[in-house]
């Protein structure tokens, strides 16, 4: 049985101007220990998939439907006193930016301890040690002293350490991650993302990595989904996506990759932006963006289909066999030439 | 922080100099004659010239000055034909009342106890108010009770002091008769039959009330928009995210930090409330400091108007440093240097 698994997600907000169908059908499932990559552009649904699995969504102007089920039990008809406990003990959670993220008036230690005490019966004492053991793991140096110190006198790619600490503390069998590098500069991505990829090894957590980068999946993830306008475009082994994408989206987002090296006066890209999903686009959502639109696309909506080479990777693209392979092929063989795979 | 002290005290001389000749500087451009008020009935020119020279106007302003910061640092003289003789240390004055020759520091200390009753009553009281009322709107934004909030928002921002203490005495007082209409109660040293802790509490609901709606009205806005905006920062995703009942988010993670800049608003708004205190005391009869300017400025009393100014604005100085004080203890962030 998978760890979590996601079926026909959908979430909708009441807002103002109508309704916005931030989330809509979305499935997946993960395996325990391994790491599930969501990528698509800034709106496109990644994180409200997240937190409404947490249950995090504000509950005046959301409406969620589907199931969620973690360990076989569906959290989206969870109480919320079965949520409270799931939450930061099988399920945590590391936020996009580390700068808001903590309490600025609470010492780190209060904070990592707070997560502990909700948990686990605990004396303060014992929390504390635990804090400054976690610390350790996440490489802050001088752990014992810098638990009495505010998140103001922490650096970003520091308090993101603070952070993982903290998603960890009890010791979950989830980590949900979104965008926790973002906000922080390249060295100190790379450092965060190893150390993620390192205390997911030693926990055994399942990770699910929400990204707008490519390379940061191709390096981490097993699996990755790709979204679009708030549905799953392709959803592949990582390796299958790299080598046969199906979905001219992925295309699109893997031709855009900047390429060391290439002779190229500008970086690709896929031309306009995303759609409003108040408002989506009929039949395909990527058809007013999408360079090999047919007329089937504008009318009927592409169903997630496997392909028929590999049964794992799906796609909802209406395109014919062979011109996927053929594009595919052509876009991987300049990539290769490149370097950029 | 020894440092920051010192600085927050010379910038408070600075102020206080300032405060004080501006005082000084529109007492003497207003063309009356503070002489010619106290020489009595139909005087003679030669009583007015008499009268000033009594009180001391007849000196040219820059010395009255002079005279008016030596007394209040406890140096005393006396002046003839240019020449300055007599210099003596006496404790600290605030002078002579021009109108009544009694002592401003007594003046004072008889009204001050009345204005800060006034005023720190009404504070308790408007955050009594508005602390559970903004904080209720919050969570329910647009329910029944949110709506009724800003109703009396409305009606509090809108509605003047004055004219909320005619009604309340004219409804609470006198038609109800729960209330005394007008007067003060010591709540120490009985006078008469009036007197004692209870008395004073009696005396002064009213006054309270009438004095903390305006307040209570704009911090039950300001609570609500503090709280609304806190309970969409990221930390407070983070505590949910972490699994704590959402009680406890609210207490430690969203209330903590929505109600730090109350504390601030507060240290400013006490010192701006001593001025609305003036509409307040004058409506219930008050003895206060509010009503006690107003009179002295009547009677071009410059001694009882500079002694209230003088120590109005020390009050302020000492309660915004203390807020600043406490600042710096209850948010981390801030570190005085």
């Amino acid at each position: 049985m998978a760890l979590l698994e996601v079926q026909d997600l959908r979430t909708h907000f009441r807002t103002d101007d109508g309704i916005v169908k931030a989330v809509d059908g979305v499935s997946f499932s993960i395996e325990k220990g391994k790491t599930l990559g969501i990528v698509g552009e800034s709106g496109s649904g990644k994180s409200v998939t997240c937190l409404t699995i947490m249950g995090l969504n504000s509950k005046q102007s959301a409406t969620t439907t589907g199931q969620a089920l973690f360990k076989g039990d569906d959290l989206l008809k969870a109480s919320k006193r079965q949520l409270r406990e799931i939450r930061g003990n099988d399920i945590a959670m590391i936020f996009q930016d580390p700068m808001t993220s903590l309490n600025p008036v609470y010492r780190i230690g209060k904070q990592l301890a707070e997560a502990v005490i909700l948990h686990q019966d605990v004396t303060r004492a014992a929390a504390r040690a635990q804090a400054v053991e976690l610390l350790k793991a996440v490489g802050i140096p001088r752990a014992e002293r810098r638990i009495d110190d505010y998140p103001h006198q922490f650096s970003g790619g520091m308090r993101q350490r603070v952070m993982i600490a903290m998603a960890l503390i009890n010791n979950p069998d989830l980590l949900i991650a979104d965008e926790p590098t973002t906000a922080l500069d390249v060295t100190t991505q790379a450092q965060i993302l190893k150390l993620i990829a390192k205390l997911q090894h030693e926990f055994g957590s399942a990770v699910i990595l929400i990204t707008h980068d490519l390379g940061v999946v191709a390096e981490t993830a097993d699996d990755v989904v790709v979204m679009y306008a708030a549905k799953i475009a392709e959803h592949a082994p990582v390796d299958d996506l790299f080598r046969r994408p199906r979905h001219p989206y992925t295309w699109g987002l893997l031709g855009s990759l900047p390429r060391m090296g290439a002779d190229v006066p500008r970086l690709a890209q896929i031309p306009g932006s995303p759609p409003s999903l108040l408002h989506p686009p009929s039949g395909c959502r990527f058809h007013t963006r999408c360079e090999y639109v047919m007329n089937v696309c504008r009318t009927t909506v592409p169903e997630l289909r496997p392909s028929p080479h590999e049964p794992g990777h799906l796609d909802a693209c209406h395109l014919d066999e062979e011109t996927k392979g053929r594009e595919a092929a052509k876009l991987v063989e300049t990539m290769m030439a490149e370097e950029v795979v | 922080m020894i440092r920051y002290i010192i600085r927050r005290i010379l910038w408070a001389v600075v102020l206080f100099i300032a405060v004080t000749v501006v005082t000084f500087v529109i007492f003497f451009v207003i063309p009356a004659n503070p002489a010619a008020l106290i020489a009595g009935k139909a005087p003679r020119p030669i009583d007015i010239q008499r009268a000033a020279h009594f009180i001391g106007t007849d000196k040219p302003v820059w010395y009255q000055y002079g005279k008016f910061l030596g007394r209040l640092v406890g140096v005393q003289w006396d002046r003839q034909d240019g020449e300055v003789w007599n210099i003596r240390f006496a404790s600290p004055s605030l002078g002579r009342s021009f109108a009544t020759r009694q002592n401003v520091n007594d003046i004072v200390a008889r009204a001050a106890p009345v204005t800060a009753s006034l005023v720190i009553g009404g504070a308790i009281i408007w955050l009594l108010i508005a602390l559970p009322l903004g904080i209720l709107s919050a969570l329910r934004p647009r329910s029944l009770l949110d709506r009724s909030g800003m109703v009396f928002v409305l009606i509090g921002i809108s509605a003047h002091p004055v004219w909320l203490g005619l009604i309340f005495a004219y409804v609470f007082g006198y038609k109800l008769g729960w209330t005394p209409i007008t007067g003060y109660c010591n709540a120490v040293n009985p006078v008469g039959s009036c007197g004692g802790p209870v008395d004073w509490a009696y005396h002064l609901i009213l006054p309270w009330v009438t004095f903390a709606i305006l307040f209570a009205a704009l911090y039950v806005r300001m609570i609500r928009a503090n709280v609304m905006e806190t309970m969409n920062e990221d930390y407070v995703r983070t505590a949910r995210a972490k699994g704590a009942p959402e009680w406890q988010v609210m207490r430690s993670h969203v209330l903590r930090n929505a109600l730090l800049p109350v504390v601030t608003m507060l240290g400013m708004d006490i010192s701006l409330a001593l001025g609305g205190a003036v509409f307040t005391e004058t409506v219930y009869g008050l003895p206060g400091l509010g009503r006690t300017l107003l009179q002295s400025l009547d009677a071009f009393d410059l001694p009882t108007t500079l002694g209230i100014v003088v120590f109005a604005t020390m009050s302020i100085i000492v309660i915004n440093l203390f807020v600043d004080l406490i600042y710096a203890v209850i948010d981390p962030r801030i570190r005085l240097a």
